[in-house]
């Protein structure tokens, strides 16, 4: 067997953890992104910059900050102290809250950019045929923008799945709860357990080129098909 | 274009003295600390380079992880472990320079909170519990995460406990988690814990009593790439030489550690 018990653990902690802050971010990330499409207010800059921030900086600025303000020190370790939910750092919610934060640009700008190409014009039809904000929404935009869903999807699932800094950092290495397999990886490699991480590490491999291969491959197909 | 050239010189002629300040004073040394010695190895460091000219370049790491990468090719010329199997384990492997190994420090393990009367002098407190975390380094990696097994496994508190870990993936770490406070106790070594006086930074502290775990004998050893055809760089010579002088023993037990 080339997974120890721990190893399926830290895979299925991985999926779970992933699996979650997608749809989170799905959720959170739509108003958002159509938010940043559609509105002409001055906070479109400073927002859409806050949103791709993650891009440029390195897990440990975000790690940091997050077990500060997340600490029993910090504000938001004491309002969810105070809500009675105790601290987050340590906790698989700690993580899904580190995650949405990481892998928001991979999930806002494929949607913004959607919403962006879809132009005004199916929402005036849309309007004249008298309907409704939310029927334009569900009838009209989403299948319009699905491209968008899908790559969005699929980036913020598998930027949740590579993500390792910030885990290493708020995690706390607890089996799981917040033992993910790039912390599992880099635990066989530091105790020169070669052959447990190679093929951690080779599964991981693998699973990045097929989920890109099938992002990639449906874009190359759809062009194609039109 | 007679304008580029003189730039062109003058950049070439900064770059040579650039090379040619770096190969005279080329005597640097290439150094493995074990986290726990982070502090005085830096105040050990800037004596030394003070009092021999030489410079110690340091990095800082678990024991276990040093290992791991000295095997794979890292360009370290001395390693200052937390324990003394792995420099051990090393000089077995033909990774050192025979009869270059010695013991620098005996670490002490505390267990500590950044919160005044957290931590009672008995270590009670592990069994009462009325904590969420408990902050260790990854026993797997880095030794004084080993004998924090070991002390919970004699004070038979181990099963009970386990669910509480935090592991860290040094002592550096383990320490950082218990100085933010989201564990609100850990295991870290006594030096961290302690300034540069010999005093308590803060908080509360159990100095756990060395007949609960193998004594953290932390062995000093020079490495292959710190030998020029079986000998020992001259740097890395004066560093280790340094290690046992008054000077640097002084401050060794300053942090608390054994000698």
């Amino acid at each position: 067997m080339p997974f120890g018990p721990d190893d399926w653990s830290a895979i299925r902690l991985t999926l779970k953890l992933a699996a979650t802050a997608t749809c989170l971010l799905l959720l959170l990330g739509t108003p958002l992104a159509w938010w940043l499409a559609r509105t002409r207010s001055w906070l479109k800059g400073p927002v859409g910059a806050v949103v791709a921030l993650p891009l440029v900086l390195p897990p440990t600025v975000l790690g940091f900050y997050l077990l500060v303000t997340l600490g029993p020190n910090g504000p938001v370790g004491q309002l969810t102290q105070s809500l009675g939910l105790g601290l987050l750092p340590f906790t698989f919610p700690g993580l899904v809250l580190a995650s949405v934060l990481y892998s928001m640009p991979f999930v806002v700008q494929p949607l913004q950019q959607a919403f962006d190409t879809l132009g005004e014009r199916p929402l005036e039809v849309a309007a004249t045929l008298r309907a409704s904000p939310w029927d334009t929404f569900f009838s009209v935009v989403l299948p319009l923008a699905r491209p968008g869903f899908i790559t969005a999807t699929i980036l913020g699932f598998a930027h949740t799945v590579g993500e390792f800094g910030v885990v290493l950092m708020i995690g706390g290495n607890i089996p799981d709860k917040t033992r993910v397999v790039s912390v599992q990886i880099y635990d066989h490699v530091e105790a020169l357990e070669y052959t447990q991480a190679h093929w951690l590490a080779g599964g991981m491999l693998l699973f990045s080129f097929l989920v890109l291969l099938a992002l990639y491959g449906s874009k190359a197909r759809s062009r194609h098909g039109f | 274009m007679p304008h580029p050239r003189p730039l062109v010189s003058t950049l070439a002629a900064a770059l040579l003295a650039t090379f040619a300040a770096t190969a005279a004073q080329a005597d640097e040394v290439q150094v493995a600390v074990a986290a726990n010695f982070t502090a005085p190895m830096q105040k050990i460091a800037a004596q030394f380079e003070k009092d021999t000219g030489h410079k110690a370049v340091l990095s800082f790491g678990a024991t276990g992880k040093f290992y791991a990468q000295i095997k794979n090719g890292a360009p370290f010329e001395v390693f200052l472990a937390a324990d003394d199997e792995t420099p051990a384990r090393l000089e077995k492997e033909n990774g050192t320079l025979p009869g270059s190994r010695f013991t620098y420090a005996i670490g002490k393990l505390v267990l500590w909170s950044a919160k005044p009367a957290i931590v009672d002098n008995q270590g009670e407190v592990l069994k009462q519990g009325g904590f969420d975390h408990l902050s260790l380094a990854n026993p797997k990696l880095a030794p004084y995460g080993l004998a924090a097994v070991e002390t919970l496994k004699a004070l038979g508190a181990y099963e009970a406990l386990a669910p509480k870990f935090v592991q860290a993936e040094n002592i550096a770490q383990a320490y950082n988690f218990v100085a933010t406070g989201n564990a609100l106790l850990g295991f870290v070594a006594y030096s961290q814990v302690l300034d540069e006086h010999g005093q308590l930074k803060g908080g509360s502290v159990w100095l756990v009593p060395s007949k609960y775990y193998s004594p953290i004998r932390q062995d000093a050893v020079i490495l292959e790439k710190g030998t020029t055809s079986g000998k020992a760089k001259p740097a890395a010579e004066a560093l280790v030489k340094y290690l046992q002088g008054d000077k640097a023993r002084a401050v060794i037990k300053g942090y608390g550690y054994a000698l």
